[in-house]
């Protein structure tokens, strides 16, 4: 088992005065793939904003490499679940991801390997030949994966991914988790998705978040837990996912 | 041009030109960050401080300094709350520093006359002084946007990663705020208080219809700044007209022609 990167003990966040996540306890070691999945509202992209900083708990501890969030967060890599941008803005795809250096970098401008990385990010999206195309001449698709290479370009130790394959085709979506497999020999990720069949056959370790985490030390998904988080199966049906992929009882998904 | 033989006229050329790279800069960051009615709200405070220097005798441009400094650190602090009420507080502001003005002034012992000056601009008779302080200005922002153009870049583009990054979001706000009031200060002796805002925002706002970098934005926005400043001024001249007006007018008139030119393109 590697060391602790994440560690949360007793966190409670309130936003607007009501509570939204209680009691989240989670160990992340190195390496790990954690999945999460939760009804709309659950408050998975909370718990990621925690974690990177943008949402002050009201209660509990957590450290990020052993030390407060503040001091770590550029370790962190973020692919936000939805990309809100203004679509005039006068701004390049390259210029998007290589944004991504501006805490490491040393001078004003950003270095000729700054560029390198953030090609190399482009590169791994399948995105390199848009590199010049501005951002707001991109589909949502085509934006979604630039974020992820913006979240590379980064170079985290730990990449947090909400939703990332939310609005990407299946032919991308496909290879993204095969991507995701080889960042995992590099880094530790933490996913959030609703795709539960996917990401039960790609992740390590599988949590549910429905105001609080549900959380065991293996990919199992029983349907306990997937009761205590979403209630009722038939949320899950919403989620276009197939009664059957459920266990008859305390059955396993996945492999 | 034999109305270049006049002083004042080259002068007026060089504030002109000054203004328009203070206004060229500053105002694209206020485009894309869609900050007009902050800067707004800025630009009208000034006028509290140009009426508290007419009261105690000092330089009326100092005052305006100060009072845009104080409420650019003031929109910043309302900019960091994420009420709803933003907008609202602004709009007090504003007006809280027009009112200190106008009483001000009223208190102000003699001759207030060139008072209109600063309301509405004049370009023609900028004292020299004046021109080697909105240089100095000029100076301190350029410098400013040369140092910090991908941190404020970043800022204006996505604040969120920005602060994921480990970038000091407030700092750069409340910079650009910063800048945004020396800028008004630049161009108060041009066109004056009221239209200030038309000029910050009209020529970014055509520059970014044809830039595809913020880079661009700005060299166009400060060309097209000057190509406003001087038809105006020239127009003023020839007709007789108040300077600072004729400028407005000649840069409204070019973005109406540049909104249609780009539809035509794209039909
Ligand atoms: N800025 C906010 N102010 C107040 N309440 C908020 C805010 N953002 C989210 N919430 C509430 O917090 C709860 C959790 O939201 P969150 O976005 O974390 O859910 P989620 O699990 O990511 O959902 P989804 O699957 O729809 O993305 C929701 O009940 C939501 O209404
Ligand atoms: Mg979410």
């Amino acid at each position: 088992m590697g060391k602790k990167v994440i560690e949360i003990e007793n966190l409670f966040v309130e936003l607007d005065g009501i509570t939204v996540l209680e009691n989240v306890n989670l160990t992340v070691n190195e390496y790990d793939f954690l999945g999460i999945i939760g009804p709309n509202g659950g408050g998975k992209t909370t718990f990621l904003r925690v974690l990177l900083g943008l949402v002050k708990p009201a209660r509990g501890k957590v450290r990020i490499m052993g030390n407060p969030v503040e001091k770590n967060r550029h370790l962190l890599g973020y692919v936000p679940q939805y990309a809100v941008f203004d679509r005039s803005f006068p701004i390049s795809v390259e210029e998007v991801v290589v944004s991504a250096r501006l805490a490491r970098k040393q001078g004003i401008r950003f270095s000729n390997e700054d560029y390198r990385i953030a090609a190399s990010a482009l590169e791994r999206v399948e995105m390199l030949p848009l590199r010049s195309r501005q951002m707001g001449e991109l589909s949502g698709g085509e934006r979604q994966r630039v974020l992820v290479a913006r979240a590379l370009a980064v170079q985290p130790r730990i990449l947090l991914l909400d939703e990332p394959t939310a609005s990407v085709d299946s032919r991308f979506a496909a290879g993204f988790y095969e991507l995701l497999r080889e960042l995992n020999r590099e880094m530790t990720l933490i996913l959030v998705s609703h795709d539960i069949s996917a990401v039960s056959s790609y992740v390590k370790t599988l949590a549910c978040m429905n105001r609080t985490l549900y959380y065991e030390h293996s990919r199992e998904l029983n349907r306990e837990m997937i009761e205590n988080t979403y209630n009722c199966p038939v949320d899950l049906i919403a989620h276009g996912i197939p009664h059957r992929v459920l266990p008859p009882h305390d059955g396993v998904v996945g492999s | 041009m034999e109305i270049l033989q006049f002083d004042f006229m080259r002068n007026a050329l060089l504030v002109g030109l000054l203004v328009s790279v203070a206004c060229g800069m500053i105002g694209t960051y206020v485009v894309v960050k869609r900050i007009v009615f902050i800067s707004g709200g800025i630009s009208h405070t000034a006028y509290g401080g140009i009426g508290l220097g007419y009261y105690l005798g000092f330089n009326p441009m100092l005052g305006a300094t100060l009072f845009t400094i104080v409420s650019a650190l003031g929109m910043g602090l309302v900019q960091q709350r994420s009420s709803q009420r933003q907008d609202t507080v602004i709009g007090v502001m504003w007006a809280v520093g027009m009112a200190l003005g106008i009483v001000f002034v009223k208190l102000s012992p003699g001759y207030t006359a060139d008072l209109m000056s600063y309301l509405f601009g004049s370009i023609l008779t900028v004292p020299e002084r004046d021109i080697l302080f909105i240089l100095l200005l000029d100076l301190l922002i350029i410098a400013t946007v040369y140092r910090y153009f991908e941190e404020f870049k970043a800022v204006a583009f996505d604040e969120e990663f920005a602060r994921v990054s480990g970038l000091k979001v407030e700092f750069y706000n409340i910079l650009l705020l910063l800048l945004v009031a020396l800028t008004v200060v630049v161009m108060i002796r041009a066109v004056g208080i009221i239209l200030v805002i038309a000029l910050l925002t009209i020529p970014p706002a055509i520059a970014g219809e044809y830039s595809r970098g913020l880079k661009g934005m700005m060299g166009l926005a400060v060309v097209l700044g000057i190509i406003f400043t001087t038809a105006g001024l020239y127009l003023s001249y020839l007709f007789d007209l108040p300077s600072g007006a004729t400028i407005i007018l000649v840069a409204a008139t070019g973005y109406i022609l540049a909104l249609l030119i780009k539809k035509k393109i794209h039909t």
